[in-house]
C-alpha cells in the first residue's frame, strides 16, 4: 500500500499508459510532442503557459515537469512566479467575477 | 572562503573515491557507458585528429565554485612549471593542432602564464584562455589582462552561469556576478565581443543545479538580451553539461540527487553527440605534464593509453590510442552534447 496517492516516481511511468490502450496512447503522445514544438509560439512560451496551467489544474507531476523544463530553458525565478500569478489572477478573477451573479441575485431578491 | 575538497580531506577529493561511486552501476541500475558505445559501434572510441591542445596550467584559483570539476581554489598549489610549459611548446611544434586552450584553476595565476602565451603566440596558433573574469579585478597586477589578451589576439572564454546575481553567486561565490559584469565591461572596452572586432569573447553557461542545459541558441538569445541591460556584448554562448566529477559529484551525492541525475544523463544519451565528443579531437595536459583524453579524465587521473607524459610525447601513438571511458562520459553525450566548446550537435 502506497503512503500517498501521488508518488514522484510515477511521473517517469507516464508513458506506460500506452501499454493498456496503444492506439489512443500513441496518438496522445504524438499530439503532446507536436504541441510543444516551436511554432507561432516559442517552446519557451509554451512551457511558461504549461506551468501556469499546471498550477490551475494543481497537478504536482506537471509542476515538477515544467519547472524542470523551464530551468533548462534558462527561465528565471521571477518569470516563473509571474506565470503562477497569472494563474492566481485568472482563478481569483473567475471566483470574483461570480460576485456579479451574487449581486444580481441580491438585487433581484431585495425590494 | 570555502575550502577545496582536498583541503577538507574529503573522500571525493581522490580519484579513487569518485571512481568507486561512478563505477557502481548496479547500485543505480544504469548501463555502463562502454556498453552504450558498443551498441552504436563506437567501442573502442578512437581519436579523429588532435586539433585542440588543452593545457591545464594549474589548480590555483581565486574562486571556489560549487560545481568545479578541478576542485580548484586558493588553497591549491599545484601549478605547471616553465620546464613543463617548454615541453608543451616542443610537443605542439610536432603537431598540426589549430588551437591551444589554456585552462586551470585561474590560468592567469600561474607566474609563467604570460611567458607561455607569448611563446604560443609565436607559433601562430589560435589561443583560448578560459578566464573566470573575477581574476581581472582580484589584484591590480591583473587589471591589464584585457590589454594583454588583446595584444595576443586571445579568444577569451569565460564562465557566466546565469544573467542574475542569485544563481551566479550561488554557484561561483558571493559577489562574483557583480565582478564578472565589471570584467566583461572592461573586456568590451578594449574591443572584445563586438561584431566588427576580431577579438572574440565567448561565454560558458552551465546549469546552476542538477539539470541539463537547454537549447544553446535560445539561451544565447536570452543572455544577449539580458546582458545588453549592462551594455555588455559577447560573441557566442557555449552550453556545457555539469559532469558528475569532483565538487559537482559531491553536491549530487550530498543532496541525494546523484541517482536521478545519472538517469537523466543516460535517458538523454544521444548517438550523434557520442560521435562528436571532444576527446576525439582534443588532448589534455595536466599541470604536472601527464596526458589525458580530456580535462575530466585528468581530474579522475585516467591517463591516456599511450606514452602518457609530455616528456614522451608521441603524436602517432596518441592519434591511434583507445580513449579511456567511464560513467562520467554520459555527461558529454546527453541531449545536444557537451564539450569545452558547447553543444556538439
Amino acid at each position: 500500500m502506497k503512503e500517498t496517492y501521488y508518488n514522484r516516481e510515477d511521473l517517469k511511468k507516464f508513458g506506460e499508459i500506452t501499454e493498456w490502450q496503444k492506439k489512443l496512447g500513441e496518438k496522445f503522445f504524438d499530439y503532446y510532442g507536436e504541441v510543444f514544438q516551436e511554432g507561432a509560439l516559442t517552446a519557451r512560451e509554451k512551457s511558461l503557459i504549461a506551468l501556469a496551467v499546471s498550477h490551475a489544474v494543481q497537478c504536482p507531476y506537471c509542476i515538477d515537469a515544467y519547472t524542470s523544463d523551464l530551468l533548462k530553458k534558462g527561465v528565471d525565478e521571477e518569470q516563473m512566479m509571474e506565470a503562477v500569478h497569472v494563474t492566481a489572477a485568472i482563478k481569483g478573477g473567475a471566483a470574483l467575477v461570480h460576485g456579479v451573479q451574487m449581486m444580481n441575485q441580491v438585487n433581484d431578491k431585495l425590494m | 572562503m570555502i575550502k577545496s575538497l582536498k583541503r577538507q580531506n574529503h573522500k571525493l577529493a581522490s580519484p579513487e573515491g569518485q571512481i568507486n561511486i561512478l563505477s557502481d552501476t548496479d547500485a543505480i541500475e544504469i548501463p555502463s557507458f562502454e556498453s552504450k558505445m558498443k551498441n552504436i559501434d563506437l567501442l573502442p572510441l578512437k581519436p579523429t585528429e588532435i586539433d585542440i591542445f588543452q593545457v591545464n596550467v594549474g589548480k590555483m584559483c581565486n574562486q571556489v565554485c560549487a560545481h568545479c570539476h578541478v576542485d580548484a581554489g586558493p588553497d591549491r598549489k599545484e601549478i605547471m612549471t616553465r620546464e613543463t610549459m617548454q615541453l608543451c611548446l616542443d610537443a605542439i611544434k610536432q603537431t598540426n593542432v589549430k588551437t591551444v586552450d589554456l585552462t586551470g584553476g585561474a590560468p592567469e595565476m600561474n607566474p609563467n602564464f604570460r611567458w607561455f602565451v607569448e611563446e604560443l603566440s609565436a607559433l601562430d596558433k589560435q589561443i583560448i584562455v578560459r578566464c573566470n573574469l573575477t581574476i581581472i579585478l582580484a589584484n591590480p597586477k591583473y587589471n591589464d589582462l584585457p590589454e594583454f589578451f588583446k595584444k595576443h589576439r586571445i579568444n577569451v572564454v569565460s564562465s557566466l552561469p546565469y544573467f542574475t546575481a542569485k544563481r551566479t553567486d550561488a554557484q561561483r561565490g558571493d559577489g562574483v556576478f557583480d565582478k564578472s559584469i565589471k570584467a566583461l565591461q572592461m573586456l568590451n572596452a578594449v574591443g572584445y565581443g563586438k561584431e566588427e572586432s576580431e577579438l572574440k569573447l565567448d561565454l560558458v553557461y552551465n546549469p546552476a543545479g542538477a539539470f541539463l542545459p537547454g537549447d544553446q541558441d535560445s539561451l544565447t538569445a536570452q543572455f544577449k538580451k539580458k546582458l545588453k541591460e549592462y551594455d555588455i556584448v559577447f560573441n557566442d554562448l557555449f552550453t556545457i553539461t555539469n559532469l558528475p566529477v569532483s565538487r559537482f559529484l559531491e553536491y549530487l551525492v550530498k543532496t541525494e540527487k546523484y541517482e536521478d541525475y545519472m538517469h537523466e544523463l543516460v535517458n538523454a544519451f544521444n548517438p550523434e553527440a557520442a560521435k562528436g565528443v571532444m576527446c576525439r579531437n582534443t588532448l589534455s595536459v595536466g599541470w604536472d605534464g601527464h596526458l589525458y583524453d580530456c580535462d575530466f579524465n585528468q581530474m579522475l587521473e585516467l591517463k591516456v593509453q599511450a606514452p602518457n607524459h609530455i616528456s614522451n610525447f608521441d603524436i602517432q601513438k596518441l592519434e591511434n590510442r583507445d580513449i579511456v571511458l567511464n560513467q562520467h562520459c554520459y555527461g558529454c553525450t546527453a541531449g545536444a552534447g557537451s564539450s569545452c566548446g558547447g553543444a556538439t550537435t
